[in-house]
């Protein structure tokens, strides 16, 4: 029987190396998917690429194709990926510098770009997704602006036979939905299977989650040898069933658990899983257990694809300034709580410098309450508690007086503080919108050592 | 798996019948409730109503909550609308994605 076996090489921009390389050795695998791209990791992206017209690709792109490459070349897997981030092109000239280091001269690399919707978003306006503003409200503060690409823009890479394929903003499943379209040769209206691969690619986009990472709870829920959890792969059927899977001798565990967790993950309602090439039904996947670590996974469905995409704009919004200190010891708890006391009158005295009276802020303890706030597990009394204030600032002069309050705590508030940190970040914020389909105009531009580009 | 019911001495809570995973989708925190024996799903549909859950993240969650019930994958799940302080990318809160809201509601007594 044909089956086409795709794994995940990495669920996050940082995640782990060693599970992939590990996969493209001895995964048998027909292609091997990266997916790096968070939600604002292309607006900071851009921002890099607005200082040096180079960069703007996911840093991590060369370290992660010097391990993997001699490994996929040799056994003939597909790499693809979305680490070009904002800069496809650059980052497909960074492959084939790999390429060129390894000794494969004959490496192809296919760039996928389209999704960069920035003058479109401009020019049109759009209203933004769970706010009454539209994109005109972030003049001169929008950075970014790129639209969820489908599968069908990853086709004529396929097509092309590229050993790399490099894109920016494409919907996470799809990295995984194109090579399984384009090999089994389903149609971009066969709503059925598309929603089941689909279903295979929202399993395997986050990387270990679905094999035992980000799962265990010792007591309740055991994950052996969660040290060396393994990678995830699919073994897929011509009719869009799979079995999710992940090598012999890995750690981690591939159940009913772990996989509906990750079924469920980030999804609202299961039943209408809005994506770029379909609406996907899982709710009536089923997982059935073949073996230790083997699970079927069939029963996704779909329906017809929205007429629109969705795009993430990304925006400067202004700075955020956070400190943190730390009390132990018996009243460790009262000697935190006094600090902020003491932080929350600094912070309302008008006479401060750079104005931070009546900023947005946050003060509280991490060991009492700064997960879930006031009404959740206060109760307890912790050894040690850490204080932290963190406060929207406009500028970066507010947010570096914010750790100016609490280091000064060392000689200006309660007994026995200690270890201060302090950090400042511009935040670059994302709004959501969508976008026409006649917004995007998907190119693959094919690139080797010989041609160039 | 382990035996994971409690110990006679103290209360059943969700944390005995049930896995939760959290995630984030703009400023909505999504949360996943999957029973670790699927028999026990009945207790976690009849245990885990709307107005449980919107009152067990009170002050944490500012909008409505939604809850879509699985009974084929012995999961309840739950979307928890303005929950997220903003979302991700600009909230002040040290855990922004609302990662550790699933481990808050393992205390729910059953």
């Amino acid at each position: 029987m044909d089956t086409y076996r795709i794994a995940a090489g990495a669920g996050f921009a940082g995640d782990r190396i060693d599970p992939a390389v590990d996969l493209a050795e001895r995964g048998g695998l027909d292609a091997l998917v990266f997916e790096c791209l968070a939600e604002r990791t292309i607006a900071l992206a851009q921002l890099r690429r607005a200082t040096d017209p180079q960069a703007g690709y996911d840093p991590l792109l060369t370290a992660r194709m010097r391990a993997v490459l001699p490994a996929c070349v040799r056994n003939g897997v597909t790499v693809i990926t979305n680490m070009g981030a904002a800069n496809p092109l650059a980052g497909g000239q960074a492959v084939l510098a790999v390429a060129r280091e390894l000794g494969l001269p004959r490496l192809r690399v296919a760039v996928v770009t389209g999704d960069d919707v920035l003058p479109w978003v401009q020019a049109h306006d759009v209203p933004l997704l769970d706010s009454t503003d539209t994109a005109r409200s972030l003049d001169g503060r929008l950075v970014s602006a790129n639209a969820y690409l489908g599968a069908d823009a990853l086709l004529p890479a396929l097509q092309a036979d590229a050993h790399v394929i490099i894109t920016g903003r494409v919907a996470d499943p799809a990295l995984f939905l194109a090579p399984l379209m384009a090999h089994f040769g389903w149609a971009a209206d066969d709503w059925h299977r598309l929603g089941s691969g689909l279903l295979v690619g929202h399993l395997l986009e986050c990387a270990a989650q679905v094999s035992g990472g980000y799962l265990a709870d010792p007591g309740v829920v055991e994950v052996p040898d969660l040290a060396r959890v393994g990678f995830p792969l699919a073994e897929v059927a011509a009719d869009g069933r799979a079995v999710i899977t992940k090598l012999p001798g890995t750690g981690g565990r591939v159940d009913r658990l772990s996989c509906t967790a990750q079924l469920l993950y980030e999804v609202e309602d299961p039943a209408h899983y809005l994506q770029a090439d379909v609406v996907g039904d899982f709710s009536r996947v089923r997982f059935t257990p073949l073996a230790v670590d083997r699970v079927q996974a069939d029963g996704a469905s779909g329906h017809p694809r929205p007429d629109h995409l969705k795009a993430s704009l990304g925006y400067r919004d202004g700075f955020i300034g956070e400190a943190q200190i730390s009390y132990a010891g018996p009243g460790a708890r009262a000697r935190g709580e006094l600090a902020l006391h003491v932080l929350r009158q600094r912070l309302q005295d008008s006479a401060l410098p750079h104005g931070l009276s009546g900023l947005d802020h946050r003060a509280e303890l991490i060991g009492v309450n700064s997960m879930h706030g006031p009404g959740l597990g206060v109760d307890r009394e912790p050894h040690e508690v850490r204080v932290r204030l963190a406060v929207r600032c406009t500028t970066r002069a507010q947010a570096e007086a914010v750790g100016h309050e609490v280091e000064a705590l060392y000689l200006n508030g309660p007994a026995g503080g200690g270890g201060v940190t302090l950090s400042v970040r511009e935040v670059i914020a994302v709004a959501s919108a969508l976008v026409p389909r006649a917004a995007v105009q998907p190119r693959c531009i094919l690139l080797d050592l010989e041609g160039g580009a | 798996m382990p035996n994971t019911r409690p110990p006679a001495d103290r209360a059943a809570t969700l944390r005995d019948i049930a896995l939760v995973r959290s995630g984030d989708k703009g400023n909505r925190a999504t949360l996943s409730v999957i029973a670790l024996d699927p028999a026990d799903y009945p207790v976690l549909e009849r245990l885990l109503t709307v107005e449980r859950v919107q009152a067990w993240y009170a002050g944490v969650v500012q909008g409505p909550v939604q809850r879509y019930t699985l009974p084929g994958l012995a999961a309840v799940h739950f979307v928890l609308l303005d929950a997220l302080a903003g979302g991700v990318t600009r909230s002040l809160a040290l855990d922004a994605h609302g990662k550790t809201l699933s481990s808050a509601l393992l205390d729910l007594p059953l």
